[in-house]
């Protein structure tokens, strides 16, 4: 077990780090008649495995002046982000009611949005160019879905990651939740696990050959006596919250908030170590020192 | 320094081509070289030092004073810079410039923008036939850019355009938008007949309803998104467009004769 020195408000907090890998990223905004459809979209945009935070637009933000979400998403190669990006599109963009799409980001390598989605149109689409940018009309039931025709495709970084050791299931729940409250102010992050908390943190590889990660027994309360555990005698739970961001800067922030308001709620909350995802270097080059971090100092 | 000035000497009964006169072509050169090039005057030539008086050092910025609706050319092909015309301009002000700003407070001839790819010119009078076409022979006009006329345009305004805007504050002759290819053509005063015309795709964004032929449909009234985002590209321009805020339009399509999906939307004011 390694636990060392440093203590915030009773807390203890280990000197390890996090290990982060390279994704890619890209920022979409959209937009609808109200936030609320708004939110729908984004919400079925996001979806299963790149859960966003959203981050509400008002009208004098986007760029067709509607209330608006501005959405991140990530992925671990271009190829599967231009993929999941264009079949996202058209399954939850172009079929929410009044909802249109616009590159939240630019960048050198700029990916389709609406470029191939425009033969939805059958002919009928139009294309607009407005202040040096393409945009697509589409006609649809409702009217035109209109939407923007590439999007900006940006280096990221994903698995920034912190865990909460706690006393029980619901102090370590609720610990989870209060961090990811805070995490969500900080912009250029995600946290893309349900609610921002992921219950199944995974070590690198597995005893089947077909696994390429597996269930993370050092920190499962349940396997203390069985394998070299991570975990002393009164910790019942660990949740872990996974940050993928633009920059490293910006993951080392939001770890810093959620670790920050963890620490706020003190030792009685149940919480009494906050440690991370420490791969040995087998999953990637990009490392977040919990203590740096901290201190501020990280980089 | 002080801009490049080109005051006319005398009134001229012939066209001059004033192509030669450009940011670009007289980068560089002195007063004395730039008085010796030669011009196009119906079939002679004639110095530029004959025809004008020249002031003046920055070859950035061009200024014609006197200037006629005898000076053709002027600003063709232009890639950088800015010419001011005092006065009028003559046929094909601006033809197939790339990407510079032209300023004609006068009133310019036929073929004004013709084959424009990017850029901004603005005209304070009126223009004259086959605004923003292509020139002869080609089968495609503009290409870029963007047009701003304060006062009437000619027939054929647009003719074959494919891509830039053109907004005209003022009325237009018959037969605008004819052969549109794309791009956007706004008309704040009133078009003539065949408003239109075989078009292609594209868009017309007119404030008064036009008198359409049988193969233009009307498709509706409707709240179209994407004008909030051409309105405020119009906020960019010194114009009348700039204002405009109303998304509720009629839309026509056509010209079905040509099995075309271009669009007439005319605000509902």
């Amino acid at each position: 077990m390694q636990i060392n020195s440093m203590q915030i408000n009773g807390i203890h907090i280990d000197d390890t780090f996090a290990e982060a890998f390279n994704m890619r990223g890209t920022r979409i905004i959209i937009t609808a008649q109200n936030h609320k459809w708004a939110y729908h979209a984004a919400n079925a945009m996001t979806g299963f495995a790149t859960s966003v935070i959203g981050c509400e637009m008002t009208a004098d933000e986007t760029p067709d002046g509607r209330p608006g979400i501005s959405i991140l998403m990530f992925a671990m190669g271009s190829k599967v982000l231009m993929q999941q990006l264009e079949t996202r599109m058209g399954q939850c963009i172009l079929t929410c009611p009044t909802a249109a799409a616009f590159a939240g980001i630019t960048s050198e390598d700029m990916i389709s949005l609406g470029k191939h989605l425009r033969y939805f149109g059958d002919g009928y689409q139009t294309s607009k160019l407005i202040a040096g940018k393409r945009y697509w009309r589409i006609p649809v039931m409702d009217g035109e879905f209109l939407t923007e025709e590439t999007t900006g495709m940006v280096r990221a970084i994903g698995g920034g990651n912190f865990l909460i050791l706690a006393t029980s299931q619901p102090a370590a729940l609720a610990a989870a939740e209060t961090a990811i409250d805070a995490m969500k102010k900080v912009p250029n992050v995600i946290m893309p696990f349900p609610g921002g908390v992921v219950r199944s943190g995974s070590k690198v590889g597995s005893k089947y050959k077909t696994m390429f990660a597996s269930t993370n027994d050092a920190f499962c309360p349940t396997l203390k006596g069985v394998v070299n555990s991570e975990l002393s005698p009164d910790i019942e739970s660990v949740m872990e919250i996974v940050i993928d961001g633009l920059t490293f800067d910006d993951i080392a922030e939001s770890m810093k908030v959620g670790i920050e308001a963890i620490c706020a709620l003190g030792a009685n909350s149940g919480v009494k170590r906050i440690s991370a995802g420490n791969y040995g270097g087998k999953l990637g080059p990009h490392l977040f020192k919990l203590h740096d971090i901290l201190k501020g100092s990280a980089a | 320094m002080s801009a490049l000035t080109f005051t006319l000497k005398t009134a001229q009964q012939q066209s001059i081509d004033c192509s030669a006169l450009t940011p670009d072509s007289l980068s560089g050169k002195s007063i004395d070289e730039i008085g010796a090039i030669k011009l196009g005057t119906g079939k002679n030539t004639l110095r530029v030092s004959d025809a004008f008086d020249i002031s003046g050092s920055d070859t950035q910025q061009l200024v014609f004073k006197n200037a006629t609706g005898k000076l053709d050319y002027i600003g063709a092909n232009m890639a950088s810079g800015s010419i001011t015309i005092e006065g009028d301009a003559g046929a094909y002000l601006g033809l197939g410039m790339k990407n510079a700003t032209i300023l004609c407070k006068g009133s310019a001839g036929a073929f004004a923008a013709c084959s424009m790819r990017g850029g901004l010119l603005t005209i304070n009078g009126n223009a004259g036939d086959f605004l923003g076409a292509g020139s002869e022979g080609l089968r495609k006009g503009m290409l870029g850019g963007t047009v701003i006329v304060k006062g009437n345009t000619g027939d054929r305004t647009g003719d074959q355009m494919r891509r830039g805007l053109i907004l005209i504050e003022g009325n237009t002759g018959d037969y605008c938008g004819s052969r549109m290819i794309a791009g956007t053509i706004g008309v704040l005063g009133n078009t003539g007949a065949y408003t239109g015309f075989n078009m292609h795709r594209g868009t017309l964004l007119l404030t008064t309803q036009p008198k359409l032929h049988a193969t233009i449909q009307d498709c509706g009234m409707h709240t179209l998104p994407f004008l909030n985002l051409l309105f405020k590209s119009f906020s960019n321009y010194d114009s009348e467009f700039s204002k405009l805020s109303n998304q509720r339009v009629q839309r026509f399509v056509g010209d079905l004769a040509y099995n075309g999906n271009g669009e007439i939307l005319v605000l509902n004011n």
